[in-house]
């Protein structure tokens, strides 16, 4: 199935073969199958229950596979925990953003991982490079987002996944999952995440996006895995596709 | 719906009501210490404020419910809330007078202070550490978990005071709660350097800085690797280890242990922290306002005994202070949503 075939072939950055997941009587995930290069945007597909979020929660580390192999950059890779996918460089970006809201950009983006530095031989968190830090990196990816030192509870929704997005980019990831990152969004703030995504992929970020919104996956991604049940029921470049082929192969027809 | 245009029209009034949200309460303060110094140049022509005396009785009167508040203030900012510290604080009031009484009866008072020093410590960590595992492993939820030690450290408390006060024999520990340097009480100087600490703790280290992202969202501080259980457990010990200071300066002060020392101090000192600018909710709060709204309190009761107020408008005028201040945090917050959502 779709052996790659971008202009300039990379190595892949990411690679599941055959990865299976039980819950219980349940076969949330059968034999799946998919390959993620640098800058390319690879959706998801699939209704409620079809092992999308199983597929994206074993990559980044929540769930263990019960069969089939994880490669990273060519090597094989098991995670025990999230924090081991994101050292790895696998970023996921949920749809509730895991932000706090009562901190600002700075204490956000370096949530758990706070700079320190002594005065008079105690640690001090350093605020003021936590804020130009992130102003760095929110500025690199052409976000503008004024009034850095506020709680980010005033920032609007579009914002606010910018900053999560900000911080997964800070933290150099190499392999982006984004959950439903347009759903709470309004028609402009969504356009503006579009965008984000279209930079990301320039920069060789390897992005596995997952959507209902059929529109916004045509626009954004390179290429089309459909989940049902489970199984991976067919992969499709977007280029080569239509969402009324999509929509049948998701829902079985 | 909020578009990027229609942001910098909502700016201003979030702007205005955060002052007045951040700054509440040193205005409450400001404006107590003005009315009751006017009322007493009018009434009694003399002063309030400028009064060495009114003032060393004002902060020594408010060490204990700011000792109460101070662990309180951590525990509330991660969302959570400590009943129990009221009766560890009359425990390690307790321990602390048997074990100096002990002590004394072999010789060296001093020995003796710093043993029953640290056992008024010790035996305060003791309810922290349960509280801690209680909630952090066992999820059992902050309000019962610790009304359920409040419980229990009641019980204990006057178990080991066999039901009454427990008088100190040596002059020693008096001398030192009651004693002053150069003028300011030994029991508020050692209280600021517990607030130093805890300031420290609070505004500059990671630890503190976790504890508002685990108020803020505790699922965002588990994404990001913080160690939200060990950090919760530590709050509670934390939230016990002031209200064992505040134990073992009150048997200094009095001379006596107490087990009931710190009960009717309890809701004074979540008054304070709320006053103060925590949110009940989790995320925010600082030491600095914990401070400023014991300060309100103590104003507030000291104040209106010293203008002759019938005692009872204590309770009412600091109800009314504790109503307006969540208001306050109620109308700013709901202003902040709609100017980010629409």
């Amino acid at each position: 199935m779709g052996r790659m075939d971008s202009v300039s072939v990379p190595s892949p950055l990411l690679e599941a073969e055959n990865v299976s997941k039980r819950f219980g009587g349940v076969h949330a995930l059968k034999e799946v199958s998919l390959t993620l290069y640098p800058g390319q945007v690879l959706a998801l597909a699939g209704d409620n229950g079809a092992g999308k979020s199983t597929l994206i929660k074993i990559i980044s580390g929540v769930h263990h596979a019960d069969g089939g192999k994880l490669r990273y950059a060519g090597r094989e890779i098991k995670f025990d925990n999230p924090q081991q996918a994101r050292d790895c460089g696998i970023e996921t970006i949920y749809q509730d953003l895991a932000l706090a809201d009562n901190l600002d950009v700075g204490a956000n983006v370096f949530l758990g991982r706070e700079p320190v530095r002594r005065i008079l031989g105690l640690p001090v968190v350093d605020r003021r490079l936590m804020r130009e830090e992130a102003q760095k990196t929110l500025r690199a990816l052409d976000i503008q987002i004024h009034r850095l030192s506020n709680p980010i509870r005033s920032l609007s929704g579009g914002q606010r996944q910018s900053v999560a997005i900000g911080r997964a980019i800070h933290w150099k990831a190499r392999v982006l999952i984004m959950d439903e990152p347009t759903a709470a969004l309004g028609v402009p703030e969504q356009r503006k995440v579009m965008e984000l995504i279209a930079n990301l992929k320039e920069s060789g970020v390897g992005i596995i996006f997952i959507s209902h919104n059929l529109i916004d996956i045509f626009q954004v991604s390179d290429r089309i895995i459909v989940l049902r049940r489970g199984s991976k029921v067919g992969e499709r470049r977007t280029s080569e596709t239509n969402s009324d082929e999509i929509v049948r192969l998701m829902v079985g027809g | 719906m909020t578009t990027t245009e229609a942001a910098p029209d909502v700016i201003k009034p979030i702007r205005w009501l955060d002052f007045l949200a951040a700054f509440r309460a040193w205005l409450f303060l400001g404006i107590l210490l003005i009315t009751f110094e006017i009322w007493a140049h009018v009434v009694y022509n003399s002063t309030f404020l400028l009064n060495p005396f009114n003032v060393q009785s004002i902060t020594v009167f408010t060490v204990t419910p700011l000792l109460l508040g101070l662990g309180q203030t951590f525990v509330i900012i991660s969302g959570g809330i400590d009943l129990s510290v009221g009766f560890t604080m009359g425990l390690s009031a307790v321990v602390t007078a048997h074990v100096f009484n002990w002590g004394t009866q072999f010789g060296s008072p001093v020995l003796s202070l710093g043993l029953a020093v640290f056992a008024g410590l010790a035996i305060s960590v003791v309810p922290g550490v349960i509280n801690g595992l209680l909630i952090a492993d066992l999820k059992v939820p902050p309000f019962i978990g610790t009304l359920g030690m409040y419980g229990v450290a009641r019980g204990v408390a006057f178990l080991l005071a066999r039901g009454t006060t427990v008088p100190v024999q040596n002059g020693l520990l008096g001398a030192i709660g009651n004693g002053t340097i150069a003028g300011f009480p030994n029991v508020v100087l050692l209280t600021i350097v517990i607030l130093l600490v805890m300031h420290y703790l609070l505004s500059q280290t990671r630890y503190g800085q976790h504890i508002y992202a685990i108020g803020g969202n505790v699922n965002a501080a588990l994404r990001a690797g913080i160690n939200v259980r060990n950090d919760t457990v530590l709050l509670y010990i934390l939230s016990s280890l002031t209200a064992g200071c505040a134990g073992i300066l009150y048997t200094a002060k009095f001379s006596a242990g107490a087990a009931q020392a710190g009960e009717p101090v309890l809701l004074d000192s979540i008054a304070a922290v709320v006053i103060g600018g925590a949110s009940l909710f989790g995320g925010s709060g600082t030491v600095i306002g914990t401070i400023i709204g014991a300060l309100i309190i103590a104003v507030i009761q000291y104040g209106l005994v010293f203008v002759n107020v019938e005692p009872f408008w204590q309770f009412v005028a600091v109800g009314v202070v504790i109503i307006i201040s969540v208001l306050v945090d109620q109308i700013q917050k709901q202003v902040g949503k709609d100017g980010a959502n629409g």
